[in-house]
Order: C-alpha cells, then structure tokens, then sequence
C-alpha cells in the first residue's frame, strides 16, 4: 500500500480478495490500492498468483470474496446477475487497458483495425475519426508505418506494442501489464519497455505484473512481493529490491537476479 | 464404346445434372441453418435442450443417409409429412448435413483460442458481439475445409434420392439404360458429371479458404 497521503479516490482498490480453484486457494486475502497516477509492480515465481490477481482486477477470473474498485466504483457485484452485470462490466472494462502475455492480437484484422475496433463498436466512433485516433496510438507506440499489415507480419515486440496501442485507443484509466515482455526473445523486451516508460512518464496509472526486476524498480513507485498468494512484502522498489526484509522476498530475488547475471 | 450414343445422351444427363446441383446446394444451404440452430441449442444453461441437439445429432450420425431417406419419403406420410421427392431430398439433405455441420462448426470455434475472446472481452466487448466480431471469422477459416468435405459427401449421396424417383443425374442413367442397354457408356459419363460437379466444389472451397485465411498469407 503506497505510504503517501491519498487526496481522492484511489484508481484500484482490491480488499481482501479471496480467490480458489476447486480446492486450491489461489489468492488468500489480498489487499492493494494504487492511487492515481502511480505505477505498481507484482513481482513472484509462478505460481505466485500475481497473473490471477491482475486478472481479477478486471474479472476475467471471478474472484469468490473481497471487493475489487475501479475509481470507486465496484467491479465484482455479486448481487448483479445476468444480463445486467454484462453491461455494467462491460462498462468497466472500457475503462481498463490489459496487456497479455501472449499479445492477443486479432490476427484477421489490420493492425489499425485491431486498435480501432473496439472504439468503433463500443463508443460509436465513425471510421474516419476511429482511423485518426488509431494512428494516433500506433505513433505512440512507434508503429504507424505498419497500420495496414496483419499482425502475422509483426515481430513479438511489435504485436505487443499494437496491443498496447489496442489497450490505449479506448482512453483507460489504468493499463494492466500481465507479464507483457515475458514471451518475448530478449533483443525484443527493450522495445516493449520503452513505450510503457513512456506511458510512465504520461503519469499512466499502471499495474504491472513483471520478470522484469531492473525495468519493475525503474518504473515503479511501489513494489509486491506475491508468493504462495499472499502479499509477503511491499514497499518502495528501492527497498524491495536490493533490502527486502523478508527471507522469501530474498530468496526469490537471490534466485532469479542469480540466473539473470 | 458407342461413341454416337453417349453424344446423343449428354445434354438429357447434363439436365439431370442441374438437378443433382440444385437439390445439393439447397441442402447445404439449409443444412446450413440447420447446423447453426444446433450449435445454438448445445449452449443452453438448460440441460434437456443440449441433450435434444446431441441425441438428434448421435441419432443421425448413426444412421445411414439412405434409410433417412427412406424414412421420410416412405414413412412420413403416416405422421401427416407427405412431401414431393425433391423437397424430401432438400429435406432429408439438410438435416442430415446439418448434423454433421453442426459439429465441424462447433469444433471450430472451440479451436479459436480463448486468448481471443479474452482479449476482446477484456476491451469491453459483450460475449455476443465476442462471437460476432472475433470469434467467428477466425472459426470461419477452419470450418471451411471441414464443411466442404461434408458438401461433397452430400453430393455424392445425392445420387441415393434417386430410390424415391427424383430424376436426378443417376436416376437418369438408370433411365437411359433401361432403354439403351449400354450401362458403360452410360455410368462413364455419369460418372465423369459426378466428377466435375465435385471438382467444381473443391476449387469454391479451395478458394473461399484462401481467401479466408489471406491474413496469415500476405
């Protein structure tokens, strides 16, 4: 939890989530709130539940208790059902950018109409305005010159910049990083953390789930230690990183900076 | 071989073609629909309803397409279900393409990976609008091929409507034969119809998949 003094409503709030898998307990009570503007890293070895929390953020996995907030306003409704709670976290998910681990491009649309679909379809957006505000996201992330190629013609680091360009044309409060750069070939990572610096640098509300430990305690204002689905430590990336204090968080750290130097 | 004759024959069998066409196309166009419904039916929450799709779909595809036909055309009537041969054709043709549809459809879009749906789910599309505007054209692409095996099949089987006398290609042959006496010339032309009525068939499929899959072949 970040130590600063909050002057409005956080951007995600996420109390005492509880989610199983059958009989595995997957997240055993977590707590997190990241307050605008700022950039959270989960850090964890597989396994950890860090990929389920983020996705239960935007309840692509339905989490069983706790409450999950989007700028206030509750994202998991248990007393919504059917059609009514479709529409409303449709609504919500407008509002969320998520990136995938294995990009998730749709590979039977265009670049650029993988990035404007979901502003047409969603918010109406004629195709010309659509076209302008796509190229738009597609310079952002540096790929302009291939709006009009399928994504099949895309290196990895390229299809994940498209996908973060698809995430930003819908104008979200907060982007969600699950593991972005990790089925990457290292010479490709750089790209992908180039654009999500630059989203840092927009003051981008970002939550990140990474492997990535140097870009995690670059960018971020605060970091999570997740293992066994519990939170065993926090604090700044400063700290975290090079004086954790708890014996998991070292061994972890130990463990994965040894096989990366 | 007696040339003069199969000559003279060929425009009566070319007409008997158009009418294999047409009750073959009508079919796998209604087996179409057919298909979908079934599909539809198999996501229902509402258990009886999926197990009426899947036991229609065990019991069609685990009867022969002749004895359907037979059913029908000979057993109907008994149930109020009297229909001219062709339209028992087109009838029996669809539902029992239908079937086997729907299951090349179904595996179809259950081989779409669920990363897509993700995706799209996670942009704030509805599942129905998932379906239409992600899922779908991608399970396009692999029914395709599945989907035109099947139409082929039915064309072949087609020449079976001939029992309840549709005058279709082979009961024509049949026709003739009983007047010329030369079952070789007859079949062999025939039989050369039948061949290019299904390659016709397989160059359409050959190039709706092309065309389908034009994003990975750029």
């Amino acid at each position: 939890m970040s130590t600063e003094q909050q002057t409005d409503t956080p951007m995600v709030e996420v109390r005492n989530v509880h989610k199983r898998f059958g009989d595995l307990e997957v997240l055993k009570g977590i707590d997190l709130t990241v307050d605008r503007g700022k950039i959270i890293s989960i850090i964890g070895p597989s396994g950890s539940g860090k990929s389920t929390l983020l996705r239960s953020v935007n309840h692509l996995e339905v989490i069983d208790e706790g409450a999950i907030l989007l700028d206030g306003v509750q994202v998991n409704r248990p007393d919504m059902k059917g059609l009514a709670f479709e529409r409303h976290i449709n609504h919500i998910r407008q509002n969320m950018g998520m990136v995938f681990q294995h990009f998730n491009l749709f590979p039977h649309l265009s670049t650029i109409d993988n990035v404007t679909l979901a502003p047409r379809k969603l918010k109406g957006m004629d195709k010309k305005t659509a076209r302008e505000l796509g190229m738009q996201q597609l310079e952002r992330v540096g790929l302009a010159e291939k709006a009009d190629v399928f994504p099949n013609w895309l290196s990895g680091g390229q299809k994940q910049r498209v996908a973060i360009a698809r995430a930003l044309a819908m104008k979200p409060k907060v982007m969600l990083f699950d593991e972005a750069t990790s089925a990457l070939d290292p010479e490709l990572v750089e790209e992908v953390n180039r654009v999500m610096r630059s989203l840092a640098e927009e003051h981008m509300t970002m939550l990140i789930v990474t492997h990535e430990m140097s870009f995690a305690r670059d960018v971020s204002d605060w970091a999570l230690f997740m293992d066994g689905g519990v939170v065993v430590e926090e604090s700044t990336p400063d700290k975290l990183f090079t004086n954790p204090e708890q014996e998991r968080t070292r061994n972890f750290l130990h463990k994965h900076l040894g096989n990366n130097h | 071989m007696d040339v003069d004759l199969m000559v003279e024959v060929t425009p009566l069998l070319i007409r008997a073609a158009w009418v294999t066409i047409d009750i073959s196309s009508r079919a796998i166009f209604f087996g179409f629909f057919v298909a979908c419904g079934l599909v539809f039916l198999q996501t229902f929450r509402f258990a009886p309803i999926r197990w009426f799709a899947r036991g229609y779909i065990s019991v069609i595809r685990g009867t022969p397409y002749f004895v359907q036909l037979l059913l029908v055309f000979y057993g109907g009537p008994s149930i109020g279900l009297r229909l001219d041969p062709i339209t028992c054709g087109v009838f029996v043709g669809a539902f029992n393409i239908g079937a086997y549809m729907s299951e090349a459809i179904r595996g179809s879009i259950e081989s779409v990976d669920s990363g897509q749906s993700e995706a799209a789910r996670s942009l704030g599309f509805g599942k129905v609008q998932t379906m239409v505007s992600i899922v779908l054209p991608q399970a396009a692409s692999l029914m395709i091929r599945s989907v035109g095996v099947l139409a082929i099949v039915l064309v072949k089987n087609s020449s079976l409507v001939s029992i309840i006398s549709v005058v279709e290609l082979t009961y024509q042959a049949q026709r003739l034969i009983g007047s010329t006496y030369k079952p070789l010339e007859i079949f062999t032309l025939s039989a050369l119809m039948y061949i290019v009525i299904i390659y016709a068939v397989m160059g359409i499929i050959e190039l709706a998949y092309r065309r389908a899959i034009r994003y990975t072949t750029q």
